[in-house]
């Protein structure tokens, strides 16, 4: 039976998206896709936020690599020398199939992931969000002076609208099973184990700075496939889009979420995708003086995200996930095994 | 091209940023010295202040040098609620909450006024004493160049001396060193920090006022990228340190202004990449900054 679960879960999901792809309208179908990419980006940022206790504030950036490498890959030839006519050669002439240019846009990710990884992570968790945030600003003025590969601010549009929902909902389901298999490894012990005390750890024989480099790697990867659905979702891209303001709203979704719970991610990406979705409505329907109220919405987020680390800071789930708590309301009085005090002995396997 | 006059014209733009640069760095490493937050909210501090010197220089009833007063007593102000209502429910949490609540409060001032103010970019009008240029010493200038670093420094040289002479600043200086040592000594932490965040603030809004000033424009978005800067200044002159802050504000600013004087044009653009390339060399060669003491990786 529990070998079967992964099998009923994809069943079940990609039976649901081709479901909503042949019955839903377009309105719908969209905020389902932005619903997959968002859990991508917030069970993916959670890996180094919630997991190894470093706070990356990048992901903005590895997306922005994602988006552009896979819309250069992917855009038609022809296309191309209209639109992009400086491309080398070579990329000009490329036309590569979605996977294999989402592949390449991770690669990309992973490298810059690993090169800014490698001076900051061997410092304090602080310096990270930092350099982080450094690289988002790096990474949006490489794209608006990079004429001939990016056509700068006035970004690349037209781009092939090849993320159906079986595509983003597959891609999330890798996303989430391999990141629930990574924290529930030795791997992700030894994560815990460097996030509540760094110093025990390594006296465990945890590898204190790869385990931390390896978490906020794979965050990249994971960003910048979702990246890459989400351009050929909007199918336009530009510097501008891959701002402080989308980094901010998933980190939002995993503080809110529970960061530590990857049930929390998911259920703080549903949530934090509906909510604005809902109060984009309203900013427009409740002017004050004929001016729509823009900014409302990102207004409820932060609040909603001072009140949460007021009053709940740990988050919806906490470092629970949702089967346990499920577990828990059935009566069946499983001892939660979530206490970190025990993460470090366990940890000790991994070396 | 590189003419002496294009030179010394570069030489006081630098000087100019490093001001500001400085003034915003200080804030930074004060409110960081004690509490290990990264304000992701300072840059906002001089939005905020910015637009207030906005609204004064606007109003015909106020004369112009209010336009710095009443900023930074309102920001200061603004600073010290701030940490009242998001950060002190905060002591004892783990450091990333606090990282986390400063970057929600970030996000609720640039939405706030976004939402307010609208997002369009509003030109500052100077009054014209401060346009007019001046010949001193041979060197031509715009008088509000020479306000931006004389005021600078005197908030600089007025800091030091507050950090040495009075109680407080000395307080304020142990608790850097040790929060929990200086609570055993009969000091009120909690006073200490609200005065950090009252200075910290106040010198940002000065800081936002003088950027107003310099380029004439005011939007809401405008402190993010200078408040981010700023944390590279503080970190290149070691972070917690408050003659470091001031050295790494002013060397940021030269690095950054030679930057776009003396590389072409098509790379000129890519100045605020440079700032963080140098961010993360500083990181990789010396972590500690130029005058900061060698910080364990774990406190």
């Amino acid at each position: 039976m529990k070998r079967l679960l992964p099998v009923l879960w994809i069943v079940g999901v990609m039976g649901l998206a081709a479901l909503a792809q042949s019955a839903l309208n377009d309105y719908y179908q969209r905020v389902l896709a932005v619903i997959a990419i968002n859990i991508m980006l917030a069970v993916s940022l959670n890996l180094t936020n919630g997991f190894s206790g470093d706070f990356s504030l990048g992901h903005a950036a590895f997306m922005a690599i994602g988006a552009y490498t896979s819309a250069i890959l992917t855009l038609p030839a022809r296309t191309k020398a209209i639109v992009l006519p400086d491309l080398p050669p070579w990329l000009g002439q490329v036309e590569l199939p979605f996977l294999i240019a989402i592949l390449i846009g991770c690669a990309l990710a992973g490298l810059v992931a690993f090169l800014v990884g490698l001076p900051v992570l061997r410092l304090r968790g602080h310096y990270l969000s930092v350099a982080t945030l450094g690289l988002m600003v790096i990474v949006q003025v490489v794209a608006l002076n990079w004429q001939p590969i990016t056509r700068g601010a006035r970004g690349i549009s037209g781009l092939p609208p090849l993320t159906t929902l079986l595509w983003a909902y597959g891609l999330m389901l890798v996303t989430v099973m391999v990141i629930w298999r990574i924290v529930h490894s030795s791997l992700g012990r030894a994560m815990m184990a460097v996030r509540e005390d760094e110093l025990a750890a390594a006296c465990r024989g945890v590898r204190v700075f790869r385990t931390r480099l390896f978490a906020f790697v794979t965050g990249a990867l994971f960003a910048s496939a979702a990246g890459a659905l989400w351009a050929h979702l909007i199918t336009a891209i530009t510097p501008s889009s891959f701002s402080f303001l989308l980094t901010f709203n998933v980190v939002a979704m995993v503080v809110i979420g529970g960061a530590g719970s990857v049930s929390g991610s998911v259920i703080g990406a549903v949530l934090m995708t509906l909510l604005p979705e809902l109060l984009r409505r309203v900013e427009t329907a409740l002017a004050i003086g004929g001016q729509p109220l823009y900014g409302l919405s990102q207004i409820v987020i932060a609040v909603l995200m001072l009140l949460v680390m007021i009053f709940r800071p740990q988050g919806l789930m906490g470092r629970h996930e949702l089967i346990q708590v499920l577990a828990g309301l059935s009566g069946a009085r499983n001892k939660p095994s979530s206490a970190p005090a025990e993460l470090a002995g366990e940890a000790q396997r991994v070396a | 091209m590189l003419t002496p006059s294009y030179l010394i014209q570069q030489f006081i733009n630098a000087l100019n940023m490093g001001s500001i640069y400085a003034l915003v760095a200080i804030g930074l490493t004060v409110v960081y010295g004690i509490l290990r937050l990264i304000n992701f909210a300072h840059g906002d501090m001089m939005t905020v202040g910015a637009y207030l010197a906005l609204a004064v220089l606007s109003s015909l009833a106020l004369p112009a040098w209010t336009a710095l007063l009443i900023p930074v007593f309102v920001v200061a102000a603004l600073g010290v609620l701030i940490e009242r209502l998001a950060y002190r429910p905060l002591r004892g949490a783990p450091e990333v909450a606090m990282l986390i609540t400063s970057l929600a409060v970030s996000s609720l001032i640039e939405n706030g006024a976004t939402m307010t103010l609208t997002a369009q970019p509003r030109p500052v009008r100077l009054p014209a004493e401060l346009v007019q240029r001046v010949d001193a010493l041979g060197i031509n200038f715009a008088v509000m160049d020479g306000v931006i670093v004389a005021l600078a420094v005197a908030l600089m040289i007025a800091l030091s001396l507050f950090v040495r002479r009075t109680t407080i600043g000395i307080a304020m200086r142990a608790c850097s060193e040790n929060v929990r040592v200086t609570q055993l000594m009969g000091i009120d932490v909690n006073r200490v920090i609200a005065v950090a965040f009252a200075i910290s603030a106040g010198l940002a809004a000065v800081a936002g006022v003088l950027w107003s000033g310099k380029f004439g424009i005011v939007d809401p978005f405008m402190g993010f990228v200078p408040g981010l800067k700023a944390f590279v200044a503080a970190v290149i002159g070691g972070i917690g340190n408050i003659p470091g802050a001031m050295l790494g504000g002013y060397l940021l600013g030269f690095a950054e202004v030679f930057f776009v004087a003396f590389m072409p044009p098509e790379v000129s653009g890519y100045r605020d990449a440079f700032v963080f390339v140098l961010l993360l060399v500083v990181l990789l060669v010396r972590p500690s900054g130029l005058l900061g003491t060698r910080e364990v990786n774990r406190a």
